[in-house]
């Protein structure tokens, strides 16, 4: 059998086709990047070899929370075999994602603040050697207690893990008021206060972070590493390592899975990047599975309040949220992630007063930050079961519930997010029909139930992480006189298919085949910035922005073509790697002729495109976070079988429509959606990063309970139900071609609408994730006493919040502006001093 | 921990057929067949996640049978016949494993695809009709965080497919 | 990338040749067989042999032999094909159900009998990395002092967590030892220690070299096994039950044991003794399963909340039971193992 990619000729039925039809885009294709993937051939990172190379390895604290009192390393720059010791003074400048929480350091210095922070490396022949010689690295610790949790962080603002902050172990404290909900609680006829936990989970991509770094023939710097975010990552190499960011170059290798984990620049990087160049040789490093576990990064630990006021209709009056965020020993994003907790509540229904106030707190464990969803994904569980307890108060279906309340299209929220297309209305009446639900809502045998939950997310955050008003996305074309095209993005491809996305819109625009297309991303020194991988912004941004250069490119062609035949360049159309004079089709020029006739009258053929998302409404202080060009919407049901004995819990089937405005290439914007789907049923049901504090009378030690892929349940082949996909395709004119995201938001509905099918199987509410038998048989023991048959959390501690920044909805005449000025309380300086000198 | 100084490591020596071809690789003898295969012999195609046995994706065929070789010592792999990824297509042409999984959308990210290819084809190769149950089945010992695992079950049928009508042109010209 | 430490090899091509090298090097050489379960704790650097003593040259080990009386089972024989082979699928279901179960098909293909049956007792603080096992000081089990399942305890409290063993339990097996000064034959109830430490009774000089079971003429057994995931997981509770019928159809022998909720399999002699003389009618059923049930002492060392592995234990028992009386328990045995292919088990319902 043939490849199925071998160049197509055109025939006549395709000169006659009409010119508009779309032929690359919404045509289900074999992505450009699939036969590197099923032949093996595609490079990761740890797949980057050179002569000479070096492995490098990390000494990670044996701490949660220590000062490092010494550390001598002259035994291990002894042991044979070893090139090189490094320790925090050859790398100590201080780095963060985000530029308000610089706060890590690539080798720790002086203060080690979780088990698995790494305080110094070995650079050895052999990677085995570099091992070994981490054990011959000796280190005086002064061993600090350990901050467990939230509420320890709050209860206890010594031992400081961090100098900077809100004060003592509170990372960040954020108070918005848009409206006044106490007056909208009181235009309620009902209102409803709960109490959710949701506990932290991680990415688990299983491609082990890797890095290699090489000191250049010509001396500069050159980075491969599974990274999903390179231009981040370029700017702190270039500030740790104080080089030029010219003299960098990072190329990020397709990532073997993201999910948010690599987005962030990682110790691992920096050291090799310091190591290369001091050795000038090459320098690799692996990280085992448990290292994976210690960079994290993942979902936030968040226990949450929801107050929702009702009228007897269910139309909401107002929501109070509060959340209470674990957010770790580091920044990372937690500054966005604290936001986020609060940022899309009022995108799926309509909230007319809402209040938020969120709370971000520093502990010992490895840190939380960005995963599929990012910060949203916790609150949208709260909501969605909280408006399942609604419905049922009320007599009301949930799902009709939701379709009386939902929120419509180009609307300006309370909080002052711009929608764009909503039809999160079409989405529920999908899955309500598709599932049968009308037959088996509360109509299913006991034991057997099902459950239904909405959800909303960004297409790309409407802010980059760093101020600038430069775009986002830059794309730039380079077309040959044979007839090739390549395409140059800074943008990583991360297996969600980006890649495909640049091909499929440039061999639209140009009337080729995606094979055709050449794609370089990636990489620092060949394309323009793309912020990155990271807050579904690539196939809206970098699209928009392949969009550009491809129309500029067809213009320049269609220039050159239309001089040649002297007929007006709006006639020319691009179609089957030809270009062809839409009054008369049977003129045409092949694709490469064309380039060859604007080279010749316009020079070298090469164009740039770039995209910068609108300006957002939101202009008070944390407005930054939420905005986004549109918003996809998510609507699932889910079918639980439960074991009322045992609680344990099948799951047989779930149905899921996604509002994606236009599938660029429906076969993977199906996979992202089961892919999705696929992890949300992972964090409902087993996935945990659990800790453990070992007793306190005998040990320090706070440890990860199982840093490996064994005790860390990833739901296997056997544990996947059956998917049924509906993509809701009304396009988006902010989209190219009309397109939303798809990457992450069919993730969110999952854990609520198992939690609400819990509750129609056997009548007990777990307000907690995941979702475990363990769990199931404790609410059901409430319920047989004749108790509220619930398992959750009972309380939500005591938090001095700030005064809130109050910003008056639209309707209220609010411009977007807050109204006041929060003083920011001040702590005395000693204490800063205190953390530095104890 | 330190074991054994660095200097005294000797190398070890096997042959094999790899990909149908005999080689003959030299290496330091702690290597496991992951090692040996990624470091020693340059197929990088088969991919490590926990290097434990607890994740799949470093599996490969060792006379005709999936196993991970992050658990098998290269040692062990004297005189035996190791099919990876790598050896798959035959003729510039891809293995129709290979040509479902590209074109439905099998591999995402692409990482633990080399293992659940061969593994799929030792499924193929001892029962040309697998049930979807029984891929399931075969397919349980190899992890992947960005499918969710349908598209993969589908490209093995479309394969399943591809492969009879093959063997039905095939029988026709005999 | 995870190392191996190093190592010398050695490659016996006989049974006794590997005793002779067990003589010699002593307890720092340990039997290679699959290396599924040593060469993991290896890198973990749990285990730190000197010396590995390759099996796979053996060809004695390899074989599956039935007499007219007794079966005899290599103990290099893969779970792989035990599972698929046929011939276990009657009197030995529970040894065929345990190994199918073992793990993942891969594993399987690669994991042996024997060493299924030797399998490293499990604890989530013993079956970490050393980076991870430094930073709770070490643990009781391997260079450290303290049991951190239970602090105040001289015992080590890592799980059996072996399939094969219970199965092979109810199946009355014994295995046969060989060393340089002999060969001994044990049942395989008696093979393990409640110490999660000294947990099995082979000598490190003596290989496990084969398993053999009499005849199982009018017995039937099962096993059970629970675990978060439809593969991959080790077993945090499993039952295996036998049990032979009398001429009026009442119970003539029982064996049950219970796995994982100890550092051996339990016998369940209580309820093995109950069950005699009556018939398998619900409430003697349940009866039984409280009775094996009340053995279980699962602590906080695997997944799932000991309370729950506990509280479930019974009716795991009683899933067993029921299908040895003849129930249609496929419902259950499908949700359990996850291998629920969802449809059917809708249909089943």
């Amino acid at each position: 059998m043939a490849e199925s990619e071998k160049p197509s000729n055109p025939t006549a039925d395709c000169r006659n086709a009409c010119q508009d039809d779309l032929r690359v885009i919404g045509v289900p294709r074999r992505r450009v990047d699939a036969r590197a993937k099923v032949t093996g051939q595609t490079r990761f990172a740890d797949d980057v070899t050179f002569p000479r190379m070096a492995y490098c390895k990390l000494l990670r604290s044996p701490h949660a929370h220590a000062r490092i009192r010494k550390i001598d390393t002259s035994r291990a720059l002894a042991y044979p075999g070893v090139y090189l010791v490094l320790t925090g003074k050859d790398v100590p400048i201080e780095y963060g994602i985000l530029p308000v929480s610089q706060d890590e350091q690539a080798l720790c210095v002086d203060h080690v603040r979780h088990v698995g922070d790494p305080l110094a490396a070995v650079i050895a022949r052999e990677e085995l050697t570099a091992f070994e010689a981490l054990d011959l690295i000796d280190v005086e610790y002064e061993i600090l207690p350990p901050i467990c949790d939230p509420e320890d962080a709050l209860a206890n603002p010594e031992p400081r893990i961090h100098a900077y902050g809100e004060e003592g172990n509170i990372h960040k404290r954020v108070s918005l008021a848009f409206g006044e909900v106490e007056q909208g609680f009181a235009e309620a006829d009902e209102v409803f206060e709960d109490i959710f936990f949701y506990q932290g989970n991680t990415h688990l991509p299983i491609e082990q972070h890797a890095a290699v770094a090489i000191k250049d023939p010509d001396g500069k710097l050159t980075i491969w590493s599974s990274t999903q975010t390179p231009h981040y990552l370029h700017r702190a190499l270039a500030k740790v390592l104080e080089m030029p960011p010219a003299h960098i170059r990072v190329i990020a290798t397709p990532n073997g899975g993201g999910f948010g984990g690599k987005s962030d620049p990682f110790q691992h990087e920096i050291v090799v990047a310091k190591a290369a160049l001091l050795l000038d040789r090459p320098v690799k490093i692996c990280l085992t599975r448990e290292e994976v576990f210690y960079c994290h990064r993942g979902r936030h630990p968040v226990l949450m309040k929801f107050k929702t006021g009702v009228k007897n209709d269910g139309t909401i009056t107002g929501i109070h949220l509060q959340t209470l965020i674990d957010g770790g020993a580091y920044g990372s994003y937690g500054v966005a992630s604290t936001f986020y907790t609060g940022a899309l509540q009022t995108t799926t229904y309509h909230v007319p007063r809402y209040r938020f106030e969120g709370c971000r707190t520093f502990t010992n464990k490895p840190p939380c930050g960005p995963k599929r969803g990012h910060g949203t994904v916790q609150p949208r569980f709260g909501q969605e079961v909280q408006l399942d307890k609604i419905a049922e108060k009320l007599s009301l279906d949930p799902a009709l519930l939701r379709l009386r309340i939902v929120e419509s299209s180009d609307t300006v929220t309370a909080n002052f997010l711009r929608l764009g297309t909503v039809n999160l209305a079409e989405c529920i009446r999908r899955v309500v029909e598709r599932s049968g639900w009308n037959e088996k809502f509360r109509k299913l045998p006991e034991g057997r139930g099902v459950g239904l939950a909405c959800s909303a997310y960004l297409t790309g955050a409407g802010l980059p992480i760093y101020w600038n008003k430069m775009p986002h996305s830059g794309v730039q074309l380079k077309l040959d006189r044979g007839g090739g095209v390549t395409v140059f993005c800074g943008s990583s491809e991360i297996g969600q298919g980006s890649d495909d996305v640049l091909a499929s819109i440039v061999a639209e625009i140009l009337g080729l085949d995606t094979f055709d297309i050449r794609i370089y991303t990636g990489d620092t020194d060949l394309g323009p910035v793309d912020l990155g991988s990271y807050s579904s912004r690539v196939t809206l941004m970098a699209g928009n922005a392949a969009i550009q250069a491809a129309e500029r490119a067809r213009d320049l062609l269609s220039t050159a073509v239309a001089e040649r035949w002297t007929v007006p360049k709006e006639r020319l159309r691009f179609a089957d790697k030809h270009v062809f004079d839409s009054a008369a089709p049977e003129k045409s020029v092949t694709f490469a002729e064309a380039v060859s006739l604007a080279e010749a009258r316009l020079g070298t053929i090469g164009t740039v495109g770039s995209y910068t998302p609108p300006e957002s409404p939101a202009h008070y202080k944390g407005g930054g976070v939420g905005p986004s060009p549109t918003y996809s919407y998510s609507a699932a049901v889910v079918e639980v079988v439960v074991n009322p004995l045992t609680g344990w819990l099948n799951i047989p089937t779930i149905w899921i429509a996604h509002d994606i405005g236009r599938a660029l290439n429906p076969e993977l914007a199906r996979g992202q959606v089961i892919g999705s789907v696929y992890m949300g049923l992972g964090e409902a049901l087993m996935e945990e990063q659990k800790f453990r504090r070992l007793p306190k009378k005998l040990s320090h030690a706070l440890v990860h309970k199982f840093p490996s892929m064994l005790e860390y349940k990833s739901p296997t082949s056997l544990d996947m139900p059956d998917v049924v996909v509906d993509l809701i395709e009304e396009p988006d004119p902010r989209g190219p071609y009309g397109a939303k995201e798809v990457g992450q938001g069919p993730l969110l509905p999952i854990m609520p609408a198992v939690a609400n099918a819990v509750y129609d199987a056997v009548g007990v509410r777990i307000d907690e994730v995941p979702v475990t038998p363990e769990k199931i048989v404790k609410a059901l023991a409430e319920k047989k006493a004749g108790r509220f048959p619930r398992f959750g959390p009972s309380h939500f501690p005591q938090i001095e919040w700030p005064e809130p920044l109050r910003v008056p909805p639209p309707w209220e005449g609010g411009d977007g502006n807050a109204v006041n000025k929060p003083a920011r309380q001040k702590k005395p300086p000693t204490q800063r001093e205190n953390v530095l000198t104890s | 921990m330190v074991t054994i100084p660095a200097e005294s490591r000797k190398s070890a020596h096997i042959r094999l057929t790899l990909n149908a071809e005999p080689v003959e690789v030299s290496f330091v003898p702690y290597k496991t067949l992951l090692e040996v295969l990624r470091e020693d012999l340059g197929h990088t195609g088969t991919k490590h996640g926990c290097e434990l046995g607890e994740c799949g994706a470093c599996a490969v065929l060792v006379d005709d049978k999936p196993v991970l070789s992050c658990l098998l010592l290269a040692l062990e792999c004297d005189g035996r016949n190791v099919l990876t990824v790598e050896g798959l297509a035959s003729n510039g042409m891809l293995h129709p494993l290979q040509e479902a999984f590209a074109n439905l959308g099998a591999a995402q990210c692409g990482y633990c695809t080399p293992a659940i290819l061969v593994t799929a084809k030792a499924l193929l190769d001892e029962n040309p009709s697998p049930t979807r149950d029984q891929i399931r089945q075969a397919l349980s010992g190899n992890l992947c965080r960005c499918t969710g695992y349908l598209q993969i079950f589908e490209a093995v049928e479309e394969a399943v497919m591809k492969i009879a009508e093959q063997k039905k042109i095939s029988g026709r010209a005999v | 990338m995870m190392r191996l430490p190093l190592f010398d090899f050695r490659t016996p091509r006989t049974i006794k040749e590997a005793a002779l090298i067990l003589d010699s090097e002593g307890s720092s050489a340990m039997p290679l067989a699959g290396g599924t379960d040593l060469l993991a704790n290896m890198k973990r650097r749990q285990q730190v042999p000197r010396t590995l003593m390759s099996l796979r040259h053996i060809q004695d080990l390899n074989d599956i032999r039935w007499d007219s009386s007794v079966a005899r089972f290599g103990a290099c024989v893969t779970l792989a094909s035990l599972a698929n082979d046929c011939r276990l699928r009657s009197g030995f279901a529970a040894l065929s159900q345990a190994a199918s179960q073992v793990a993942t098909p891969p594993i399987r293909n690669m994991a042996t009998l024997g060493g299924n049956l030797c399998l490293d007792t499990r604890c989530n603080y013993y079956d970490q990395n050393y980076e991870w096992r430094k930073a709770i000081n070490f643990c009781l089990k391997k260079d450290g002092d303290t049991c951190w399942v239970a602090p105040g305890s001289s015992k080590c409290m890592a799980v059996s967590s072996t399939d094969t063993g219970p199965a092979l339990i109810v199946l009355g097996a014994r295995v046969r030892l060989v060393s340089r000064s002999g060969e001994r034959e044990i049942s395989v109830a008696d093979l393990y220690n409640n110490d999660g430490m000294n947990y099995i009774k082979r000598r490190p000089d003596e290989i496990l070299a084969e398993v053999i079971v009499d005849s199982l003429g009018g017995w039937r057994s099962t096993y059970w096994k629970l675990r978060r995931r439809g593969s991959f997981d080790f077993p945090v509770l499993s039952v295996a039950a036998a049990i032979r019928s009398d001429s009026q159809g009442k119970v003539g022998e029982a064996r049950i044991v219970v796995g994982s909720a100890a550092s051996q399999p339990l016998v369940a002699a209580e309820a093995e003794n109950f069950l005699k003389g009556r018939s398998l009618g619900s409430e003697t059923i349940a009866e039984a399963a409280t009775l094996a049930a009340r053995i279980a002492k699962p602590l906080d060392n695997t997944d799932f909340d000991m309370s729950w592995r506990k509280k479930v234990a019974a009716g795991f028992v009683t899933c067993a039971l029921r299908e040895l009386r003849g129930d249609d328990v496929r419902a259950e045995r499908e949700s359990i193992t996850r291998c629920a292919f969802p449809n059917r088990l809708l249909e089943l319902q």
